[in-house]
C-alpha cells in the first residue's frame, strides 16, 4: 500500500509542478509582451517541470521496489543468531518465510524462540526505515527536480523539443515493450529447461518413447525416477491438430470462397458476423461442449456401430477445436480471395470457363501462397491451444494414430504439471518449461514462415 | 471444318457436367456455411439447454423456532459467541417438526440432507440481521440440498433422476409438494456468493469480481502502452532494422499461444520479482502482455486511416510533428482504438489457460475487494466447476457460461456500434 501512496503523491507533485511550471512562464511573458515572446507554449514549460518532477522519483520507486525485499532479507539473515542461521536456499527460503510470517503476525509469537522473535522484529524496523527513507529520499528528489525544472524556465528556455523528445522515447519504450515481452518468454523457457536437461538428456526428452511424469515421494520407490519421452505428446499434439484440420480447412476455405464469390451481399453482411461468433467465443465454453456434449454424443454414435469410442478421444476434442478454427481460416482466405484482381477473374470467365471453374484454376492458384499460410497459422494455433484438450482429451501419454483413442498433448501435460502443488525445482516442474520451450520453438517457426508467405504475397498485388 | 465442329460438339457434350459440377460446387460452399451456422446454434441451445435451470433452485418452507437454549447464543452481537452458536440445530429442529414421524440414525441423517449443509449459517445470517427474531417462530423458505434440487427439477420436468436419492426422501419431497412447502425460487445465491464445494450455494460473484479486477488491470495498463507503442511505429518510428524488428516482435507475439504467456508470468512475475500467485495484479500483467499485441494492431490500422492530409494541414499550419499527432491524429483514431482495446479486453475475459499457471486456479471462496486479494475469473471458475463431479455443477457451470457469452456479446455489440457510430470515412 505504501507504494501505492507514494505513486499518488509523486503524480500529484507532478500535476503541481505543471501548474507552477505554466504560472511561472506565464508571469515570465506578461512583462515581455504576451506569450508570443516565449519560445515555447506556456504547457511546454509545465510538462518540463512536470517530467523533472516525476520521472526521476519514479525511476527510482521502481528501483527501490525491485531490490528493497532481498535487501532487507539480507540485512536481517546477516544479523540473526549464528544457531538458527541457514546453510542451505531451502532452509534459507523457509527461514525467510517464517521470519516474515512472524513479523506480519500471520504466526503467533508465543512459543517461538527468542532468536525469531528477534529478528522478526528486526524485519519490522528495517521495513519501517526502508518505507520511511524510500519517502523521505522520493520527496526531496521530486522536490529537487521540480525547483531545477522550475527554475531553469526563461523567455528563451527551448523546452519544446526537450519535452518532445522525453515523450518520444517514452513511446519508444513502450513499442520496445513487445521486444521485451519475447525476450521475456525466451529467457524464462530457455532457463528454465536448461536445468531440466540437466537432469534428463535432451536426446531422452526429444525421442524418447515413454512419458510418466509421476515423480515418487521416496527415492527407493518403483519409477522414482519418472521418464520424460515427449514423443507421446507430439504424436499427441499432431493428431488432435490433423483431426481440427480435417475439420477447419475444407469446412473455412470452402465457406470462404462461397461468401468471396457466390454470395449476395446480405448473405454476406449476416452470414460473416454469425461465422466470426464462434471465433469469439471462450475456449473454455469449447472444452465444456466437448467434454460434455460431443465426446459423450460420438462415443454413443460409436457404440451403436460397434466401435469403442473413448470418452476422451482425441476425434472429439480435434473436432471441437476445428469448428473454433473454421472462422480464422474462413477470416484469412476471405482476405487473400478477395485480393485476387478481378481482371483474372474476367479473364477466365471470358474464355468460357463456369464459375466453379474460375475459381479451382484461377482463384486458388493465385491465392494459395495467402491460404498455405492462414492455413499454417491455424495449425500453429491448434498445436497450442489449450483449454480444449485439457477439458476433453485425456490425460495418459499414448503413443497411438487412432483418432478414436484418448491422447494426450503437450498443453494438457504443461498445464498437469504446472497446476500441482510440487517445489518450482522438481523435474516435473522443469519438464513443463521444456514442452513450454518447444511449444514456443515449433510456434514460432509456423508463424514467422507463416507471416512471411502471407506478406510476399500481398506485396505481389498491392 | 470438321475439326471445329468437333470442338463445338464436345464442349456441348461436357456442358451439362460442367454446369452440374458448378452446382456441386455451388452446394459444398452452401454445406460449409450451414455447418458453421449449425455449429454456432447447436453451441448455443446446448448451453442455454443445460444451464437455464440454475437460476432457479429449489427452496423448502419450514417453521423455524429460534430457540435461544437450543443455538447456544445469548448476544448477537458478539461474533465469538457466534461463531460457537449451534445453528445446525435451528434446521434440524425444524425439519424433525415438519416431519415427527422419522426415527432411527439414518432416517434421521437423510431428513436432514433434505436442506443445504448451509441452511444453518443461512439461518444464522438472517437471525443476526433481524435480531428480535430471537426466541420466536417464523414460517420460512430454506435452500434445500443440490441433490433435492436436481431430483426435483428433473421431476417436475417429467423425467425424475433420483439415482442419489432415497426412496424415503422422495417420499417427503412428494409430501412436502403436495402440501405447497417446497418450491423454485429465483436463484439470487448465483449472483451473490463466491465459489463452494456445495453447488447450491455457490456462487459467480467472486469470480465476477475477480474478472473485474484484472481487466481494469488491463485496461489501464495496456490501453496506455499498446496506443503510446501504434503511435510511435506510425509517425516517429525510422524506416530501419530495429522498427522491423519491433513490427515482427509484435506479430509473432499476436500469434503465440497463450500458455506461453501464462510460463512467462510464472517464471517471470512469482519466481523472480515475487508478485504473489493468484492475485488479480499478476493475472492482469500477464493479460496485459497477451492483450498488447492485438492492441498495438488495431490502433495501427486506426492511425493508418487517418488520411495524410489532416497531417500536412496541421504542419502545414506550423503544429510540430508531436503536436500533430497529439491534437490531429490521435483525436481522429480514438474511436477505432477504442473498438480494438474492448476487442482486446473481450479477449483478455475470455482467456483462462494462462492464468491457470500463475495460480488463478485456486478454490477461492472469499469475494476479492482489492488488486492484492486472492481471486479466480469467470472462465477458470466455468473450468473448475467443469471439473466438479456433482451432477448439479453441470446446471451451474452452463449458468455461468451464459453469463460470461453475455459479457462478451454486450462487449463485442459496443465495440461494433462505437465503430458504426464514431468511425469517419474519408
Amino acid at each position: 500500500m505504501q507504494a501505492t501512496n507514494i505513486l499518488i503523491l509523486i503524480l500529484g507533485l507532478g500535476v503541481l509542478a505543471f501548474f507552477l511550471g505554466r504560472g511561472r512562464s506565464l508571469a515570465l511573458a506578461k512583462p515581455l509582451g504576451g506569450i508570443r515572446q516565449l519560445h515555447s507554449l506556456p504547457s511546454y514549460y509545465g510538462m518540463h517541470a512536470a517530467l523533472w518532477c516525476a520521472l526521476p522519483s519514479l525511476f527510482l520507486l521502481c528501483v527501490w521496489m525491485l531490490f528493497d525485499d532481498s535487501l532487507i532479507n539480507r540485512l536481517v539473515l546477516d544479523s540473526v543468531a549464528a544457531e538458527i542461521a541457514p546453510n542451505d536456499t531451502a532452509s534459507y527460503n523457509l527461514l525467510i518465510n517464517k521470519i516474515s510470517n512472524l513479523a506480519d503476525g500471520i504466526l503467533p509469537r508465543k512459543g517461538e524462540s527468542a532468536a525469531l522473535v528477534a529478528a522478526a522484529d528486526h524485519l519490522v524496523s528495517l521495513r519501517i526505515i526502508s518505507s520511511w527513507s524510500l519517502t523521505a529520499v522520493l520527496l526531496t528528489l521530486s522536490s529537487l527536480g521540480l525547483l531545477w525544472g522550475w527554475s531553469r524556465i526563461s523567455a528563451s528556455f527551448r523546452a519544446r523539443p526537450v519535452v518532445e523528445k522525453v515523450m518520444q522515447n517514452i513511446l519508444l519504450g513502450c513499442a520496445c515493450l513487445a521486444i521485451f515481452t519475447t525476450l521475456g518468454i525466451v529467457l524464462s523457457v530457455l532457463f528454465e529447461s536448461i536445468q531440466f536437461f540437466r537432469s534428463v538428456p535432451i536426446f531422452d526428452f526429444v525421442f524418447g518413447l515413454e512419458w510418466s511424469p509421476q515423480t515418487a515421494i521416496r527415492e527407493d520407490q518403483v519409477g522414482s525416477s519418472g521418464s520424460f519421452g515427449a514423443v507421446p505428446l507430439f504424436v499427441g499434439t499432431l493428431l488432435v491438430s490433423a483431426v481440427a484440420m480435417v475439420v477447419a480447412v475444407p469446412v473455412g476455405l470452402m465457406s470462404a470462397i462461397y461468401l468471396a464469390e457466390y454470395a449476395s451481399k446480405t448473405v454476406r453482411t449476416y452470414a460473416k458476423p454469425a461465422l466470426e461468433i464462434l471465433a469469439g467465443i471462450p475456449t473454455v465454453v469449447y472444452g465444456f461442449f466437448a467434454a460434455l456434449t460431443v465426446a459423450p454424443f460420438l462415443r454413443d454414435l460409436g457404440a451403436s456401430f460397434g466401435l469403442s469410442v473413448s470418452s476422451e478421444s482425441a476425434l472429439a476434442a480435434g473436432g471441437v477445436m476445428g469448428v473454433m478454427i473454421i472462422p480464422f481460416i474462413s477470416s484469412l482466405a476471405d482476405d487473400v480471395i478477395t485480393a485476387v484482381p478481378q481482371s483474372m477473374r474476367d479473364g477466365s470467365l471470358a474464355m468460357g470457363a463456369t464459375k466453379s471453374e474460375t475459381v479451382r484454376r484461377v482463384i486458388i492458384p493465385a491465392a494459395l501462397p495467402g491460404i498455405v499460410g492462414g492455413v499454417m497459422l491455424a495449425i500453429s494455433r491448434a498445436i497450442g491451444e489449450t483449454m480444449i484438450v485439457v477439458m476433453a482429451a485425456g490425460m495418459a501419454a499414448k503413443l497411438t494414430a487412432n483418432p478414436l483413442e484418448s491422447v494426450t498433448t503437450v498443453t494438457v501435460q504443461i498445464v498437469t504439471l504446472l497446476t500441482g502443488d510440487q517445489e518450482f525445482d522438481s523435474p516435473k516442474t522443469l519438464a513443463a518449461f521444456a514442452l513450454g520451450l518447444m511449444l514456443f520453438t515449433v510456434t514460432l517457426l509456423l508463424n514467422i514462415f507463416a507471416l512471411h508467405i502471407v506478406k510476399k504475397y500481398r506485396e505481389q498485388y498491392d | 471444318m470438321t475439326e471445329s465442329i468437333n470442338h463445338l460438339e464436345k464442349i456441348k457434350n461436357s456442358l451439362s457436367r460442367r454446369n452440374r459440377a458448378e452446382k456441386r460446387f455451388r452446394w459444398y460452399g452452401r454445406t460449409a456455411i450451414f455447418i458453421g451456422l449449425a455449429a454456432v446454434l447447436v453451441l448455443f441451445t446446448d448451453i442455454v439447454n443445460k444451464g437455464h435451470g440454475a437460476f432457479r433452485i429449489t427452496y423448502i418452507e419450514l417453521e423455524v423456532t429460534y430457540d435461544q437454549d437450543r443455538i447456544g447464543v445469548n448476544n448477537l452481537t458478539d461474533p465469538k459467541e457466534l461463531t460457537r452458536g449451534n445453528w445446525e440445530a435451528l434446521s434440524k429442529t425444524a425439519l424433525r417438526t415438519e416431519f415427527p414421524n422419522v426415527s432411527g440414525r439414518s432416517d434421521k441423517r437423510r431428513l436432514n440432507n433434505l436442506l443445504s449443509s448451509g441452511a444453518g449459517f443461512d439461518l444464522k445470517d438472517r437471525l443476526v440481521a433481524n435480531p428480535h427474531l430471537l426466541g420466536r417462530k417464523e414460517s420460512i423458505w430454506i435452500l434445500a440440498d443440490d441433490d433435492i434440487d436436481t431430483y426435483f427439477k428433473s421431476w417436475l420436468a417429467g423425467d425424475a433422476y433420483a439415482a442419489r436419492l432415497s426412496s424415503k426422501q422422495v417420499q417427503w419431497i412428494e409430501g412436502l409438494h403436495q402440501q405447497d412447502k417446497i418450491r423454485l425460487q429465483f436463484n439470487s445465491n448465483l449472483f451473490t456468493r463466491g465459489d463452494s464445494r456445495e453447488p447450491e450455494q455457490a456462487g459467480i460473484r467472486g469470480a465476477v469480481m475477480g474478472s473485474l479486477l484484472t481487466l481494469i488491470l488491463t485496461l489501464l495498463l495496456s490501453f496506455p502502452i499498446g496506443v503510446s507503442a501504434a503511435i510511435y511505429l506510425e509517425e516517429f518510428a525510422p524506416r530501419n532494422r530495429w522498427t522491423d524488428f519491433i513490427e515482427v516482435n509484435i506479430n509473432n507475439l499476436a500469434a503465440v499461444p497463450s500458455i506461453i504467456f501464462g510460463l512467462l508470468g510464472l517464471a517471470i512475475f512469482i519466481n523472480f520479482f515475487h508478485v504473489p500467485r493468484s492475485v488479480p495484479i499478476v493475472g492482469g500483467l500477464v493479460l496485459t502482455l497477451m492483450t498488447l499485441p492485438t492492441i498495438i494492431i488495431t490502433s495501427r490500422a486506426a492511425i493508418k486511416s487517418v488520411p495524410p492530409s489532416i497531417r500536412e494541414a496541421a504542419l502545414g499550419m506550423g503544429a510540430s510533428k508531436y503536436q500533430t499527432v497529439l491534437h490531429h491524429v490521435l483525436p481522429l483514431s480514438l474511436p477505432g482504438m477504442l473498438t480494438g482495446a474492448i476487442i482486446g479486453m473481450a479477449q483478455a475475459l475470455g482467456e483462462s489457460a494462462p492464468l491457470l499457471m500463475i495460480g488463478m486456479v485456486a478454490f477461492i471462496v472469499d469475494i476479492p475487494g482489492g488488486f492484492s486479494d486472492p481471486a479466480t475469473v469467470l472462465p477458470v471458475q466455468i473450468f473448475l466447476w467443469a471439473d466438479s463431479p456433482e451432477r448439479a455443477f453441470i446446471e451451474k457451470t452452463s449458468a455461468a457460461i451464459m453469463i460470461l457469452l453475455s459479457f462478451l456479446i454486450v462487449m463485442n455489440t459496443v465495440a461494433v456500434w462505437l465503430r458504426k457510430r464514431l468511425e469517419r470515412r474519408w
